[in-house]
């Protein structure tokens, strides 16, 4: 719209008649090129929704959706093939369980920290060097759980803690997740107004009673939505768990091996598999539901931070 | 604390009379006070430590073998001896990914990035796009593989070369978008409007003003939030795996339709193998590698940043 206005005036003006067009088609291109960029990922949406669903849909002409739903076996992977998904999703579970349990109580206290206890600067340094946490490439977290935490726990705690194992695949994955946990949360805390804590302080509270009766109460929706945030990244975390939990299918403990949904794709899809092979469209029906999982995580998630934000 | 937080701000507010909640004495209180920060602390500590004792030891694991054959290990290709092993396929692999995905994914990002900021007008489907955008930054990493995989690899096979380094790369552009608009926007959100308004006023037009003015001005936050997301598609091993990079490879790649590995993938398969002490100290040394090229991608980003904003 500013466009044409410009180039209205411009055809006034004798000095900008002269490429008063090809600027005025320029604008025009410009524009339309930039909205391409910006409508791209709506297609890389359908590009995802797309894909899955015409492989899954595949897979489901084979094998039937109760199946897959209610089976306690799976052996996709061999000739015998048997396709219980539940067991892939109670091996994500177990590790995103052991993971928040860790990330949790450590990123919503170091929230505290950063946001109640630390001084500006010690405040400025601390959250981007916690930042690095989440930079780390997943694949270094998966050697150091494989060949660091195990060895550890072996020696100390759990002696008979298997060589892959659903528990060092979770505290690692838990040290990963800090910084979403904590950064969110951190946000949340910080925004509540000072006139709480001056309120509780001037009630004769403490600075922990202020803090964890007062301004984490109120920054709750923020908290919340910081853990759903982190259970996502953790159900969707691949490469922790596909070196360190194993490859192994089964409803194990937490010192045993267990395959989640990504470490299966990971399995598949290292090896050797031709596309089209029942095998082939069984990863793309995992992968759909990890995909409707992280979906639904995500979107109330966001409820949760739109209502925090809505509240100050 | 979570059953009394819900109540004590409330109870604080409406009954100040209410002394039941405070039957500790002042100096119990002030004792909890101290654990409590002590407690906050650690927790913020916590990551760090560990983060520190990773680096440690891999540093400690990885520099041996590396000093063992400095110059082979970098120009040698993998090898089922691990003291003849080396990471020059991996490294090239992963630059030539670092390069394509840079091509592909920095002006797509921009040009969402500006059309969303200044052009788009406030309706449904521009706000479709954001919500989209922000879903996208959430997607697991190993979905779009799987997009990758079913688009790239196979679809578009014969353009694409199949699993080549030009199917990584478009994955792993499409990976690190969101985060790219998402940077872009900031930096154009924070210039002042009177720059846009001082342009129009000198006649120019809407491109005018961005190319001359707004982009030179987004861009030290544009380049920084593009070197975090390639850095973060550098350490991506999960996508790539699925697209079928190659874990053994013999040959350097030759160009984008060229079969390739990358330095993550390198790791993985080595730390496979990792059970057997040897190959410890050689997927180590592939992780000291990893590291420091994302060490060397984040300072340059920084010493961009500097100099540009010192510039401007």
């Amino acid at each position: 719209m500013a466009t044409e206005a410009g180039q209205g005036r411009g055809s006034g003006n004798s000095l900008w008649k002269r490429d008063s067009r090809s600027r005025h088609f320029r604008e025009r291109a410009v524009k339309i090129l930039l909205a391409a960029c910006a409508y791209l990922s709506i297609l890389t949406t359908f590009g995802i929704v797309f894909v899955l669903i015409f492989e899954t849909t595949g897979f489901f002409r084979e094998v039937s959706i109760v199946e897959f739903l209610t089976a306690t076996r799976w052996s996709a992977a061999f000739a015998s093939g048997e396709f219980g998904v539940m067991v892939l999703v109670y091996a994500t579970l177990l590790t995103t369980f052991i993971a928040i349990a860790v990330a949790l109580p450590v990123g919503l206290l170091a929230a505290i920290f950063l946001s109640e206890y630390a001084s500006p600067r010690l405040r400025r340094w601390l959250k981007p060097a916690l930042e690095v946490l989440a930079g780390v490439p997943t694949i270094v977290y998966g050697y150091f759980a494989l060949t660091f935490v195990t060895p550890l726990l072996q020696r100390t705690i759990f002696p008979d803690l298997q060589v892959f194992n659903a528990l060092s695949a979770g505290l690692v994955m838990g040290i990963m997740i800090i910084p979403t946990i904590a950064s969110v949360s951190e946000d949340a805390i910080y925004a509540v107004p000072r006139s709480l804590r001056e309120g509780a302080y001037a009630l004769g509270a403490t600075k922990r009673e202020a803090a964890t009766k007062v301004v984490v109460p109120a920054a709750l929706s923020g908290i919340v939505a910081s853990v759903i945030l982190g259970i996502s990244r953790a159900v969707g975390e691949t490469m922790i768990v596909a070196v360190a939990a194993g490859q192994l299918a089964q409803f194990g403990t937490p010192l045993e091996s267990v395959q989640t949904m990504t470490a299966y794709i990971v399995q598949v899809a290292s090896g050797e598999t031709a596309t089209g092979t029942l095998t082939y469209k069984t990863i793309f029906a995992v992968g759909s539901t990890l995909f409707v999982m992280t979906f639904i995580l995500n979107i109330i998630a966001n409820m949760f931070v739109r209502r925090f934000r809505e509240v100050y | 604390m979570n059953q009394s937080s819900t109540r004590a701000p409330r109870q604080s507010g409406s009954e100040p009379e209410g002394t039941g909640k405070f039957k500790e004495s002042v100096g119990t209180r002030h004792g909890y006070d101290r654990f409590f920060a002590v407690l906050v602390f650690l927790a913020t500590m916590l990551g760090l430590v560990v983060l520190a004792v990773l680096l440690v030891d891999v540093v400690v694991d990885g520099i041996p073998r590396i000093l063992q054959d400095p110059v082979g290990f970098f120009t040698n290709f993998p090898s089922s001896t691990p003291e003849n092993a080396g990471i020059y396929p991996a490294l090239l692999g992963s630059l030539w990914l670092l390069g394509l995905t840079a091509l592909f994914s920095v002006p797509l990002g921009i040009g969402a990035a500006v059309y969303l900021e200044e052009y788009a007008t406030d309706n449904w489907l521009t706000r479709l796009v954001e919500v989209n955008i922000s879903n996208l930054a959430g997607v697991p990493s190993i979905i779009y593989g799987l997009l990758g995989l079913g688009i790239f690899v196979n679809l578009l096979g014969p353009i694409t070369g199949g699993k080549s380094l030009l199917s990584g790369a478009l994955t792993l552009a499409l990976l690190i978008l969101p985060v790219i608009i998402i940077a872009t926007r900031e930096a154009l959100r924070s210039i002042p409007k009177a720059v846009r308004e001082g342009g129009y006023a000198l006649g120019a037009t809407r491109w005018e003003v961005i190319r001359a003015h707004l982009l030179p001005m987004a861009l030290p936050g544009a380049i920084t939030g593009t070197i975090l997301a390639l850095s973060r598609a550098i350490g991506e091993t999960a996508p790539l795996i699925v697209v079928g990079a190659a874990t053994y490879i013999s040959f350097a790649p030759s160009g984008p339709l060229s079969g390739y590995t990358a330095l993550p993938i390198q790791v993985y398969s080595w730390v496979s193998q990792a059970q057997a002490d040897f190959k410890i100290g050689l997927t180590a040394a592939g992780i000291v590698v990893l590291m420091a090229v994302l060490l060397l991608a984040n300072s340059a980003a920084i010493w961009l940043r500097n100099r540009t904003q010192r510039q401007s």
